[in-house]
Order: structure tokens, then sequence, then C-alpha cells
């Protein structure tokens, strides 16, 4: 499992490869990309793109939590959280591809 | 927002470029990190979050319906971390 870390570097090479931008505008529109989703998840929306999957901001009430080495009580604020669902295209191609 | 909106501020910010071209783009970038989990590697974009594969063992499962025992063989699925960066940001640090 986890053969090896795929980075921004990898993306970009993918897009140099299939639309023959140089490996310099590559990079520069997978950053685009991923700072257009950023920006629409800071500003609440949720972010779909189909057959991929689904990035939503939750809020998450304030809780007592506790440090589990000393159990010293530690209020945890209220935040807003990410998460991510897969479509069915992606869980499917990673349980076939993975089994 | 969704993927042809998406396509679309791509576009916007990159007029010399096809707009099928920004499509190819957008797609070959969510197409390799499919592609790479797939193939059960890890994709880790700084800032942004992480993508990787988690192994699900083996478990006996129950059909909620009958309540009936089912085998559920042990399986890969997706995960997402969300980046310390946008984790911030979300928080409006």
């Amino acid at each position: 499992m986890a053969e090896k870390t795929l980075t921004r570097m990898d993306l970009a090479e993918a897009v140099h490869n299939e639309v023959g931008l140089s490996r310099n505008d590559s990079a520069t529109l997978v950053e685009a990309v991923l700072r257009h989703i950023s920006d629409a998840l800071v500003a609440g929306e949720t972010v779909k793109i189909s057959s991929f999957g689904t990035f939503s901001v939750r809020d998450k009430a304030a809780r007592i939590g506790r440090n589990p080495k000393t159990g010293e009580e530690v209020p945890i604020h209220p935040r807003r959280v990410l998460t991510f669902r897969s479509s069915h295209l992606m869980k499917d191609r990673v349980a076939s591809g993975n089994k | 927002m969704i993927r042809s909106e998406l396509i679309q501020k791509i576009a916007d910010e990159n007029p010399h470029l096809y707009q099928r071209d920004v499509e190819k783009i957008v797609n070959t970038i969510f197409d390799e990190i499919t592609r790479a989990m797939a193939g059960g590697d890890r994709v880790e974009l700084r800032g942004f979050g992480a993508f990787s594969v988690k192994k699900r063992d083996q478990r006996t499962g129950r059909n909620p319906r009958t309540g009936e025992a089912v085998d559920v063989d042990e399986k890969y699925v997706p995960f997402f971390k969300t980046g310390k960066l946008l984790r911030d940001r979300l928080n409006g640090k």
C-alpha cells in the first residue's frame, strides 16, 4: 500500500503531458484550481466535482475535550471543519484498483 | 461550486487558453488524483490537503432490515485529510 506520494509537481506533469502547456504554466494552473476550491470553501460554499467527490464545510459545536495523556479537561472551541465525500465512481475505482 | 463553475473561473483568468483546454486541464487534475489512489498511492497537496487510501478490515455486518449477519470483505476506501493552512483559513486564522 501507499507505494508513493504524488505532489503538485506530478499533477502539473500530468497537465503538461495531456495538454502540452509548459511545466511552469501547468503548475500555475494546478495552483489556480486548488486556490479556487479553497476560496469557495472558505466562503462557506460546498464544492461538488462530479464523478470525483464533494467537499463541504461543517460547523462543529464547542465541547469539552480531554488531554488523553494527563486526563486534564480542555475546552474545544466551536470550529469549521472540511469533509470530503468521494463519489461512487471514485470509491469503485479505488476499491477495484486495490484488490 | 460545481465542476463547470470551477472550469469557468479558470477560463476567465486565462483568456489565452481555449475553453476545451481548460476543461481538459481541470479534468486531468481530478483524474490524476483518482488514478493515483486507484493504484494505492497518496496525493499530498501541501496547504490544501492529502488524498490517501485506507484499508477497511473484513468484518461481519448485519442487514439492518432483517438483522441477518453478512460477511463484508476487506476493502479500500478513499480518504481526504484537510491541510493545516486550509483548516486555519476555514477558521479565519
